[in-house]
């Protein structure tokens, strides 16, 4: 932005950012954002989970500051320095998790961050919650304690807190998450409401449907960069339908100049060999925190890569578990050269064939204090030539460490090494070692680039293809579509623990993958 | 035997069980604030030690108890400033700094002490009893409950005006805030590092309080290790009160009955080992802790340092 398109969009900004870049350690969480906020207009952030939607948030409600770039509140440059000053310049936030104190009612809650030398003013409070009750037509429980309350009534509860406050900005992140689809509705037109009575308002959500129902403004963020933004004017001169597309172009299509990109190597696979592995109508039931699988099919050949597109959280860690055996299956077949192996133990499926690269590196994958040697063989723990009898054999352990060190490239100071000290790309390295040692033939990877830096990401993705080259099976899990469409042969698609579809990696395989990751036929 | 049911014998009995009860009534309504901020004060057994070797100091040197009280509860808050530095502020594990501050101040009193007095043990007058007119009259109960040193109603006063802090103003609800969910406090605008700083001086001051009168009043003279554990068994009425005052103040008052009873069966002479008769006090916690233990719910952020967007 500059010269005078600059200054005139900023007299009517209420909050304004321009270049905000915030870091965590060994990530860019937002890149040089830019964002304007508007009264009157509901401002749709989108973007997939780690985009940095949240952590953009934080900065406007003070929690963080940014690293580069500033925020403009009313068109002069403010640092919010804490979320009492977020609160005083009128930023009321409804934050992804929820923020309100379960062992108190929703009166105490509202009343909280008063002054602390005064008694609550609990009739003050009544007065102004029933006005703007009635303003908003909603209703409140005051004197319920707020963990009886529905997921929903927690919600409008926050809402009613920002605005008991006096605010002019709303931020609701991800708020729709835990809402029922009547909920969801009723929030969409709470929010219309609110926007006429000349709030501005931040509805954040990664599901593009709510977004084009809801908006006015659309920004889409991925991998912390600002991707695109359809103004208010073009917004309405869009249909629905013509919105999607373009937000599914923005969110999935191709970047410029990105480093990553390679050309996919022509592989042949052999259409006519059998398949290696066979997945048939596999189901795993859900727990607390994970969604469980169902109607899981699908066939790997030899040579083949398959990957498994999908929003992180969709059931792909229950996928890789439930194959590898660590996870119980409810129903349904795998088999493995032609040979039933649902039933088997995890160790009795590796020493068959099939192995597991998990995407939980340090906690699952290795044990961090033990030395790197050990590390290589953890899943051999007790059989020969690596233990006799019971007793580690140190010579036959190092020599063939040494030699899988030199093989891989994995760099570590010395074989002794705890394995926690290595960088995540080296910790991948050994983890790829052990697992696509001898006997591999089926290998399921789990987000195998998460985390590394280019280099190791590019190392990872070569050693992926040599396996495939090899003749092995491949099944590819991975959030990053990028990765997926410069890997696989064929890509499934994962949402809600059921695969949705599968396409042949062809030239439109990119658009028709994005409808299906959001719930859109291909 | 007749001795041991006898007007005089039983409030006797009571009158001590008061006398024992104070200390832990104090260190329990102190722990209770810090505990319902979130965080879990072991050092308080120090704050105590300190408050008791500080506290005697002062009132040795000055002859007033009150004068003492002050430099005891100024003891306690010197500790606990050590504990919010460390804990609240820099975000060091609660557990093992308190441990380290109660075996500090174990060692820096008994020293100090030691450089001071030698091997004596000054005493200090007995302390003058405010005595309650008309109430003091009744039998057993009046000299037991009301002929007792001012500060012990201030104590029972304290009782009523923490539940009052707690259930009515915003302050309790910061406070409770603090420990249940301190992120939702930082987001209201509170300083939650703020919140858990008040609580835990406050429950130095108390600590401190508590020693002090543990060595002038109940025992006239300050020896090292004095509160013997007194400290601790505060945490535990805490943990068992469930962040109601007048649950610590009658958890206090049993134990104090348990500690009293065993002086009084000592001196009444009754043959039972007095190892068993020691074990009284600690009898009881276990089987509070049996009965109550388990219903204890105590605040979810408890003993979690607080850190602002950090996750
Ligand atoms: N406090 C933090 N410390 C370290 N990394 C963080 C922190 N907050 C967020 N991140 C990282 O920043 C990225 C963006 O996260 P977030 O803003 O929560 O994404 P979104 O809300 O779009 O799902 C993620 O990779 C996340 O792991
Ligand atoms: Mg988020």
């Amino acid at each position: 932005m500059s010269g005078s398109f600059s200054s005139s969009v900023a007299g009517r900004d209420i909050v304004a950012l321009e270049g905000v870049t915030k870091r965590f350690p060994g990530i860019v969480a937002n890149d040089s954002v830019d964002l304007s906020i508007r009264p009157g207009e509901v401002h749709v952030l989108l973007g997939e989970n780690g985009a940095g939607k949240s952590t953009l948030i934080g900065m406007l409600s003070g929690l963080q500051q940014p690293d580069e770039g500033r925020i403009l509140v009313d068109g002069k440059p403010t640092p919010i320095t804490s979320p009492r000053h977020a609160l005083a310049l009128g930023i009321g936030t409804v934050f992804q998790h929820m923020m309100l104190v379960p062992t108190l009612t929703v009166a105490e809650n509202l009343l909280l961050g008063g002054p602390w030398w005064q008694r609550p003013r609990t009739e003050e409070l009544e007065a102004r919650v029933a006005e703007i009750t009635r303003r908003l037509g909603i209703t409140v429980k005051l004197h319920a304690k707020v963990s009886e309350l529905s997921l929903g009534e927690q919600q409008q509860v926050e809402i009613l807190r920002a605005m008991v406050r006096n605010s002019r900005l709303l931020i609701l992140d991800e708020s729709t998450s835990m809402l029922t689809p009547k909920g969801i509705d009723e929030l969409g037109a709470l929010m219309r409401r609110l926007v006429e009575q000349g709030l501005a308002i931040v509805f954040i959500t990664h599901k593009l449907k709510e977004a084009a129902a809801f908006g006015d403004r659309i920004s889409v963020l991925k991998l912390g960069r600002k991707v695109g933004e359809i103004p208010p004017e073009r917004f309405r001169a869009l249909g629905e339908q013509a919105i999607i597309s373009e937000i599914v172009e923005l969110m999935f299509g191709k970047q410029k100049d990105d480093p990553e990109a390679v050309e996919r190597p022509v592989r042949t696979v052999q259409a006519e060999a059998a398949p290696l592995l066979q997945v048939a109508d596999l189901a795993v039931a859900p727990t607390d925190n994970a969604p469980g699988l169902s109607s899981i099919s699908f066939d790997i050949r030899p040579g083949e890569i398959l990957g498994i597109a999908g929003i992180d959280g969709n059931g792909q860690k229950q996928l890789a578990e439930a194959l590898a055996g660590q996870r119980a299956a409810t129903g349904g077949s795998v088999r493995l050269e032609g040979v039933a192996i649902e039933a088997l133990s995890v160790g009795e499926r590796r020493r068959r064939g099939l192995r597991y690269l998990t995407d939980d590196r340090l906690g699952e994958g290795t044990v961090g204090t033990f030395p790197v040697s050990i590390n290589f063989f953890l899943k051999q723990v007790g059989a020969a030539p690596f233990w006799r009898h019971g007793v580690e054999q140190r010579g036959e352990i190092d020599e063939r460490a040494a030699q899988l060190v030199r093989e891989y490239d994995v760099r570590t100071p010395s074989l002794k090494t705890p394995v926690a000290r290595l960088s995540g790309g080296n910790i991948q390295k050994v983890l790829l070692a052990r697992e696509l040692a001898e006997g591999a033939k089926v290998v399921i990877f789990n987000k195998p680039t998460y985390g590394l830096d280019l280099a190791n990401t590019l190392a990872s993705r070569q050693r992926i293809r040599d396996t495939a080259a090899r003749g092995l099976a491949v099944l590819l899990i991975s959030t990053d579509l990028e990765e997926l469409l410069a890997m696989c042969d064929r890509l499934a698609v994962i949402a809600n623990g059921a695969l949705v579809g599968t396409v042949e990696n062809t030239d439109d395989a990119r658009t028709r993958i994005g409808r299906l990751m959001i719930g859109l036929a291909a | 035997m007749t001795g041991l049911f006898s007007e005089v014998f039983l409030s006797a009995l009571l009158f001590g069980a008061v006398t024992a009860a104070i200390p832990l009534l104090l260190a329990g309504l102190g722990e209770q604030m810090s505990e319902k901020a979130g965080v879990l004060n072991i050092g308080i057994e120090g704050m105590m030690l300190a408050g008791a070797y500080l506290g005697f100091v002062g009132a040795f040197y000055s002859g007033s108890l009150w004068l003492g009280f002050l430099t005891g509860a100024a003891g306690g808050v010197a500790v606990a400033m050590i504990m919010a530095l460390l804990c609240v502020r820099i975000g060091l594990n609660q557990i093992v700094i308190g441990i380290a501050l109660t075996l500090g101040l174990e060692g820096l009193t008994a020293l100090l002490h030691h450089f001071q007095f030698s091997r004596s043990y000054p005493r200090l007058p007995a302390a003058d009893a405010t005595i309650i007119p008309l109430l003091s009259d009744i039998p057993v109960i009046g000299p037991a409950f009301f002929k007792h040193h001012l500060i012990v109603y201030l104590a029972v006063a304290l009782v009523f005006g923490m539940g009052y802090l707690y259930r009515r103003t915003q302050l309790g609800l910061n406070l409770q805030a603090a420990g249940d969910k301190p992120a939702a406090l930082d987001v209201a605008g509170i300083d939650v590092i703020r919140t858990r700083t008040i609580a835990v001086l406050t429950t130095g001051a108390l600590a401190g309080l508590g020693g002090a009168y543990l060595a002038n009043v109940g025992a006239g003279l300050f020896i090292p290790f004095i509160t013997n554990g007194a400290g601790f068994l505060g945490i535990v009425l805490a943990m068992l009160a469930r962040g109601r005052p007048v649950w610590v103040l009658f958890g206090a008052l049993l134990f104090g009955v348990c500690l009293s009873l065993t002086t009084a069966m000592q001196v009444a002479g009754i043959n039972i080992p007095t190892d068993v008769i020691q074990m009284l006090p600690f009898l009881a916690v276990m089987i509070m802790l049996v009965l109550f233990g388990r219903r204890a719910s105590l605040p979810a952020a408890l003993g979690i340092p607080y850190e602002r967007g950090a996750r």
